[in-house]
């Protein structure tokens, strides 16, 4: 008796990376934050 | 500096102490891993990448806040946080619902603007009119019982109550009016349409 093989019903991609865009937003927003300790709050701040 | 040889602990403490570039590495390093895993979830790049920001700003978060113990996990933690979005991804998605306007299906076919126009309000009176007089034709005893349940709202407990009667003989009434309610209907040949 054959087999039956199937296909997978979805195909991956196979560049799975994010975005460039992505990756720069995430390293502006890093240098951008700022967070202030002050006695038990902390105050985080996003620098234009 | 050579970053391609430090440990992701090594470089979570230099950027803890100010050193963006280290942050840089660490992305690179795991971006693959970590966008693969989100959308083998997702199925969906643009739905993958929004997960992917939004776990990286949560690591941002938390370790410019103080607020992460190393343990040599790095990796683990970061993925961890990206399962939990994706969850919650799914969760909102199961609380609304998604209309695609594209496909056959329109929103407009179930959302429709129900509020009667001057025909059919006329209709309407005319109806509800019409449905009196033959209401008031029934016998005496299920007419009581046809007002009390469909005018008053009453249940057949708070029926038989007021009437003195059993409940069954309350729905027995109930279930004769509208048989001869049919029959009168059929017997003018009344329509009773709008």
């Amino acid at each position: 008796m054959a087999k039956n093989y199937s296909k997978a019903s979805i195909e991956t991609p196979k560049d799975l990376k994010p975005k460039e865009e992505t990756i720069n937003f995430l390293l502006n927003y890093s240098k951008a934050l700022s967070v202030i300790k002050s006695d038990k709050v902390k105050f985080e701040f996003v620098l234009n | 500096m050579q970053y391609e040889l430090i440990t992701d602990a090594t470089l979570v403490s230099c950027y803890i102490k100010g050193d963006e570039s280290a942050l840089e590495v660490l992305i690179k390093r795991h971006k693959q891993k970590i966008y693969s895993f989100i959308y083998s979830k997702v199925y969906d790049k643009d739905v993958a990448e929004d997960i992917f920001q939004d776990t990286f700003i949560k690591v941002i978060r938390t370790l410019k806040k103080g607020n992460y113990n190393e343990e040599g996990k790095f990796l683990p933690w970061v993925m961890r946080i990206s399962h939990n979005l994706v969850i919650d991804f799914f969760r909102k998605s199961n609380r609304m619902p998604k209309f695609d306007n594209a496909g056959e299906f329109s929103i407009f076919s179930v959302l429709s603007d129900t509020s009667l126009n001057a025909e059919n309000s006329i209709i309407k009176e005319q109806v509800e009119f019409d449905v009196r007089r033959l209401v008031d034709e029934l016998p005496e005893d299920q007419k009581d019982v046809l007002l009390m349940r469909i005018y008053d709202d009453l249940s057949f407990k708070e029926i038989s109550d007021k009437t003195g009667v059993s409940i069954n003989t309350a729905l027995g009434r109930m279930r004769y009016a509208l048989i001869n309610l049919r029959k009168i209907i059929d017997k003018h040949n009344i329509v009773l349409t709008n």
